[in-house]
């Protein structure tokens, strides 16, 4: 959509830029909730280990680090009551042949049942707040409201069928719940979860470089230098020094990726050239493993000046960070503080779960500026949504070329669209997976998951949960497991790909 | 048996609430054995009888999805996620939520396809390619349509979620370059409940599973096996802009008078009058809100093969009268696929104005 509104030269109405910094700004928030106590969390808690939990000392511990209201002896005997009801019908449904009594988790009995507690909250909390979501796009998942030229969603304090008084009353009871969670509850149970596994602070590093293209206007997106979260490179984890991001350095390989390019696979090809013919050479299934030293996954290999990138929360808080942006350094510093460790912690499992929580946060303050934002230019009489001079192809150029950035949840979002004769001559999208989970290119180079997994000690192969800490920390878009296979002490892994 | 059944989750969820650990379960069964005076063996047949009240097993698959139908799933309040997970149903294999991966992963699937068979649910999100060998989804080194012939061929029944698991949805959209297909084509002779969709909407997954917990058998289908509670009827006759279409009230373009005003969105391309599905009458999000409600027509994402049959978008569906669509609703699909060729030219264009190809990476 941006990348048409790119070729095509359309400028947004700036209640379109709202709604769509509203619709991406609570996606983040319940988004990275549901990755953190759903996706992630039971990598450090133990679910088992919460049915050995005092509930009078759980509730001690959970006062002492917020004032969120569930907290009483009582709330917390009956969450661990559910729970022994729930383990002794001897159905643990998602949680069975999970690695419980694994001596990689280090949280006390109390902690894991406050984070237990917050987990089934947590649950309950998201499918309210997404509400925005659905209040400015017709539902979620997958809004229907996003049109080339901004949105579809009428403003009209005058009318019941468009967005009105009721409607941002409602957002902004959403907002305030939003905020509220991840204040008291999101946020002071990663820090006393990041305080018991402090170590993960030296693994998992990854390439040490981040590559982000920035979000939310806070005017005309063509105005890159205005961005909420700014848009820059750092590399080699200098934070003394961001690059801007020019997109005609990025390039795809697909050296070891089942494609072939028409002039050879080593050579990288920038997204408007970009082409997708497949080229499977992988074993015929059912197989056991794939030739690493071949072409090896689904996934091409994007590169920035031809180097491997991190994307996703980590690298849009260090580029923010290193770019001077006042209430992320604020949160981060404290972040760092709290948990008695420098900045160098950031590049690791943990800094990423931690930059993860940090991006919530100042997210979910944003909301209410945003909602604010538009009462305002409702006020003004200013209720214009889209911007139609270009909606007829008739209008349009015989040739049109554009790109389109975006920061999705879980990182840089590229498409990239020639448009000949009123149709797409050719579409590419460089996704946040594919630079986190990007196979090695022309030259060797690893991408982020493979780098980050090298020097991660497994205790036990068979239980390979230290692994997984550091998969998930990416917030991986694939159904996502992983093998290891003993290959003479080196774990080797094998990324399974939906 | 369905009523038994029931009973039976009854009793043992009584039992169980009140702290009855396996254990004691066993010890009751034996007592019990003994008391009808049935040989020891009939202690084992008892708890067999009485494991009957398990919470029926789920197993989730997720192949060429982007997993909208799983945070659909998250959505769910009637009952919320939380219950069904602790209270409803023993989702046994969930790739997204589940906790183990890999090799455990894998044996909590298997553990259910075989202690199980016949017992359990299967759910399928996304499209099963089976073009050359089906390499092109391979879940630990296994073929999708590998995974889903065995897991659904030994479910009770399978539930195809989304639009991808009923026809094949986006992956199989033209020219569908890895063969994708629906479970009804990938899967012979099982018993299949489709909630097409983009995505399902949970209401009707939870309502499913409550119908065959409550009364002991699925709903009842129409022919593309899509259950007549949610699929019955066309979004058109529910709609609460029908009364604009009839006086012939339609927003022209984005942002006018009619469009603030909520006057039908025909012209705007809305494909209401072709859809069938209980989008106005349940809505999304617990009731939050649904595409016409909120300014854009609906695109018919419930309707076969919806990506080829239903774009462009934004252009109005072709011969549809004014006034009195009743008479002519049924010859709507006819006219339609004409006109879907004439309007190919714009047809990517149209995937673009929607603006995510991939839409997993931008949703969630």
């Amino acid at each position: 959509m941006r990348a048409v509104e790119n070729a095509l030269d359309i400028t947004i109405p700036d209640n379109a830029r709202i709604i769509r910094n509203l619709i991406t700004g609570i996606q983040y928030v319940q988004d990275h909730v549901i990755h953190f106590y759903h996706l992630h969390a039971l990598d450090w808690v133990d679910i088992v280990s919460a049915l050995k939990a005092d509930p009078k000392k759980t509730s001690s511990l959970a006062q002492a680090i917020s004032d969120w209201h569930n907290s009483s002896t009582d709330y917390f005997s009956e969450v661990q009551k559910k729970l022994k009801t729930f383990v002794e019908s001897g159905q643990l449904g998602p949680f069975a042949n999970a690695y419980w009594g694994h001596p990689a988790y280090k949280l006390p009995p109390e902690a894991n049942l406050m984070a237990v507690a917050h987990y089934l909250e947590a649950l309950d909390w998201q499918k309210d707040v997404i509400k925005i979501h659905a209040i400015l796009g017709s539902k979620n998942p997958h809004a229907q409201t996003y049109l080339v030229g901004g949105m579809a969603v009428p403003i009209d304090p005058n009318s019941e069928s468009a967005l009105n008084t009721i409607s941002i009353a409602h957002m902004l009871t959403l907002a305030k719940k939003a905020k509220e969670f991840v204040e008291k509850v999101y946020i002071p149970d990663l820090l006393a979860v990041a305080s018991f596994y402090k170590e993960w602070a030296q693994y998992g590093e990854g390439v040490g470089n981040y590559l982000a293209y920035g979000e939310f206007p806070n005017d005309n997106i063509s105005n890159t230098d205005n961005l909420w979260l700014p848009r820059g490179v750092i590399k080699n984890k200098d934070l003394s020094k961001v690059h801007p991001v020019d997109h005609e350095k990025i390039m795809e390989y697909v050296t070891h990726s089942w494609y072939e390019y028409k002039e050879g696979d080593s050579v990288p090809k920038h997204p408007w050239d970009g082409e997708t013919n497949y080229k499977y050479t992988g074993p015929k299934p059912p197989y056991e493993h794939l030739n690493t030293d071949g072409k090896y996954s689904w996934l091409k290999a994007p590169r920035y000046d031809d180097m491997p990138m991190e994307v996703g929360p980590l690298a849009r808080m260090l580029v923010a960070y290193a770019s001077g942006h006042k209430r992320i350094q604020e949160v981060i510093n404290l972040v760092l503080k709290k948990l008695n460790v420098g900045p160098e912690a950031l590049f690791s499992t943990l800094g990423r779960t931690a930059a993860r929580g940090v991006e919530t946060l100042v997210t979910a303050e944003m909301l209410t500026v945003w909602i604010e934002q538009l009462i305002e230019n409702i006020k003004r009489g200013d209720f214009r949504v889209h911007d139609g001079s270009k909606w007829d192809p008739s209008t349009w150029p015989k040739e049109a070329q554009g790109y389109g950035f975006h920061e999705a949840p879980r990182g840089a979002l590229g498409h990239w669209v020639r448009i000949k004769d009123r149709k797409i001559a050719n579409y590419q999208c460089v996704v946040p997976s594919t630079w986190n989970g990007s196979p090695r290119d022309a030259k060797g180079q690893r991408g982020p998951y493979e780098s980050a997994l090298v020097g991660t000690p497994v205790k036990d192969p068979n239980q390979p949960i230290e692994i997984l800490r550091t998969i998930h920390s990416f917030d991986p878009c694939m159904a996502c497991a992983v093998h290891v296979l003993d290959a003479e002490g080196k774990p080797v892994t094998k990324i399974r790909i939906v | 048996m369905g009523h038994r059944e029931n009973d039976h989750i009854d009793i043992v969820g009584r039992l169980l609430k009140r702290g009855v650990s396996r254990r004691d379960f066993m010890k009751f069964c034996t007592a019990m054995a003994a008391t009808l005076a049935l040989p020891a063996g009939f202690a084992t047949k008892i708890a067999e009888a009485l494991e009957k009240a398990r919470k029926p097993s789920l197993v989730w698959l997720e192949f060429q999805d982007c997993a909208g139908d799983t945070e659909s799933f998250l959505r769910a309040n009637k009952p919320t996620v939380a219950e069904i997970v602790l209270d409803v149903l023993s989702v046994d294999y969930h790739e997204t939520i589940m906790a183990p991966a890999g090799k455990q992963a894998e044996k909590s699937r298997d553990d259910v396809v075989k202690h199980q068979k016949g017992k359990y649910i299967a759910v399928v999100e996304g499209s099963i390619p089976t073009k050359d060998g089906g390499i092109y989804c391979c879940i630990g080194g296994r073929s999708a349509l590998d995974i889903v012939r065995e897991v659904c061929g030994n479910a009770l029944a399978t539930i195809a979620v989304g639009a991808c698991a009923w026809d094949g949805g986006w992956p199989a959209a033209d020219p569908n370059p890895t063969g994708a297909v629906g479970v009804k084509d990938a899967v012979r002779g099982i018993t299949l409940i489709n909630l097409p969709g983009c995505p399902m909407n949970v209401e009707n997954l939870t309502a499913t599973i409550v119908h065959y917990l409550t009364f002991g058998t699925f709903p009842a289908t129409d022919s593309h096996g899509r259950p007549l509670f949610a699929y019955g009827e066309r979004i058109h006759d529910h709609c609460e802009r029908r009364a604009h279409f009839d006086a012939g009230q339609f927003v022209r373009q984005w942002g006018d008078e009619g469009h603030r005003k909520g006057w039908c969105l025909y012209e705007m391309g809305c494909k209401g009058p072709e859809t069938y599905k209980n989008c106005p009458v349940i809505r999304w999000n617990e009731g939050t809100n649904w595409p016409v409600g909120s300014g854009h027509g609906c695109i018919g994402c419930a309707a076969p093969r919806f990506w080829d049959t239903m774009t462009p978008f934004y252009k109005r569906l072709p011969k549809v009268p004014g006034f009195g669509i009743e008479s002519t609703a049924d010859k709507i699909g006819a006219g339609l696929a004409a006109v879907t060729a004439a309007g190919i030219a714009v047809h990517g264009i149209a995937r673009a104005v929607k603006g995510k190809p991939k839409e997993k990476e931008t949703t969630e």
